[in-house]
């Protein structure tokens, strides 16, 4: 078993699953509904929904793999405490760096990059995976739902961005296919929250209906 | 080792508080610089933005635009060891507004001469800011911009939106009847009032008060220089009659 443990390759079909498995079936917004609010709260614009996806790979990989290489050092009493410490000086690192290199995202970003440490992804995985696993699985988990959580993120706001302000990327799209002149308004609801939820919900509907094992038996 | 006994737990946390402390304060310490230089930037692409000019490199901009930055205490322009631009507002507004010393920057933009003022007041949640620009005649407003650090989202924060800020241009600051802008619900189509957000009451109010109180000092300047002005357009009008 020992022997066994230390041959497994860096991308067994198990580590390989680690990664995969957020993307779809364990998706970390649509199957297990965490990180909503924040879906819906900077998903109006790609630009800041993708400085969020990648501040939240970023420390959800690095906490995973800090915790887990503390995992046998915790004391269990304190372990919530620990996981909150380690997740929060990451979020600051972030917000730092943030405002030191790009600062008007980080300003667009403001306290939704704090908020990286409620982000009920993080702490579940931490507690659910990176306690009980080591440091390699770990990472591969973090980034996995690092990936899934940012992708959701990333064509949610394409849809909002796209339908709600005529843009992609700041991009004007609308406008330089001449829309506007065939009489095209955008959609200003798109850029409400509340339609975020409805695109999230419209993907999990497509999710589902071509995921069978998605599927409740009643 | 027990790791759960109370003394390893003690000695787990004081040790992990220590270690991240020394860590985020290097990286404070570091970055510092880095975000000081930001928010320089920021301050002086809107000044531009508040003269309708907006740019990639504002640093060089605003030497091209800004020609002149004074210090004004009580409506006259007085010396002063800090220079204009690092005027911290924040300070200055919590003096009375008859002895505080405030920055007032002039432009030069297509051969005419501007005034720009920084403003500093209160919104609902925390600190509101802004620049106004005036024109030659140091009462008409050619632009203005405003920013806050905590206002609703969707409420009081859209007083950092153009729809707010493009009621702006072409009101006056001072009439027989009132000094500043009247922040108003509905209606506002008199030269010295503009339409307040909706849901955002204590913003628009914070706006309006800000107005208010941050012209204090520059009063009796800027009125001079409309006197001034109407002085040289008569002179202009008697030497063509003549």
């Amino acid at each position: 078993m020992e022997k066994n443990k230390s041959k497994e390759a860096l991308f067994s079909k198990k580590n390989r699953g680690l990664l995969k498995d957020p993307l779809n079936i364990n998706n970390p917004i649509t199957v297990q509904v965490l990180g909503i609010c924040s879906a819906l709260a900077i998903t109006v614009k790609l630009k800041p929904a993708i400085v969020m996806s990648l501040s939240v790979i970023v420390v959800m990989a690095l906490a995973n793999v800090i915790t887990s290489l503390m995992r046998n050092m915790i004391p269990n009493r304190i372990r919530i405490i620990v996981q909150l410490v380690v997740v929060a000086t990451l979020v600051i690192l972030v917000d730092q760096v943030l405002k030191a290199f790009v600062y008007d995202v980080s300003k667009q970003l403001s306290v939704f990059v704090g908020l990286i440490i409620t982000n009920c992804i993080i702490m579940g995985r931490i507690e659910a995976f990176s306690l009980g696993n080591p440091p390699w699985k770990s990472f591969l988990d973090g980034v996995g739902n690092g990936v899934s959580y940012g992708l959701i993120l990333i064509v949610v706001s394409f849809f909002r961005e796209l339908l709600g302000n005529g843009t992609l990327y700041d991009y004007p799209v609308v406008e330089k296919l001449g829309l506007y002149e065939l009489g095209y308004h955008n959609n200003g609801m798109m850029l409400l929250p509340p339609m975020a939820l409805i695109v999230v919900a419209l993907i999990i509907w497509w999710q589902r209906s071509k995921t069978p094992s998605l599927i409740e038996k009643d | 080792m027990n790791i759960n006994s109370n003394g390893y737990t003690y000695i787990f946390a004081i040790a992990m508080v220590v270690i991240v402390a020394s860590l985020l304060s290097i990286a404070a310490t570091s970055l510092k610089p880095f975000q000081d230089k930001n928010v320089e930037l920021e301050k002086k692409s809107d000044i531009l933005y508040s003269i309708g000019i907006e740019g990639e490199d504002s640093e060089l901009l605003f030497d091209e635009y800004i020609i002149d930055q004074l210090v004004i205490q009580d409506g006259e322009i007085v010396s002063s060891d800090i220079k204009a631009f690092d005027i911290d507002m924040a300070a200055a507004v919590k003096e009375l507004n008859n002895i505080r010393k405030v920055p007032l920057f002039k432009a030069f933009k297509e051969g005419n001469t501007f005034y720009v003022i920084p403003m500093r007041g209160k919104g609902l949640w925390g600190p509101i800011w802004g620049y106004i620009s005036l024109k030659g005649d140091g009462n008409t407003i050619l632009g203005a911009s405003f920013d806050h650090e905590k206002e609703t989202p969707g409420l009081g924060a859209e007083i950092s939106t153009s729809i707010f800020q493009d009621q702006f241009p072409n009101k006056v600051l001072f009439s027989e009847s009132r000094d500043g802008i009247e922040v108003r619900k509905g209606d506002a189509s008199g030269y010295q009032q503009v339409d307040g957000i909706s849901g955002g009451t204590i913003t628009s109010v914070g706006v309006q008060s800000m107005l208010e109180d941050c012209l204090v000092p520059y009063k009796e300047f800027l009125l001079k220089l409309s006197v001034n002005e109407n002085q040289i357009s008569m002179d202009s009008i008697i030497s063509i009659v003549l």
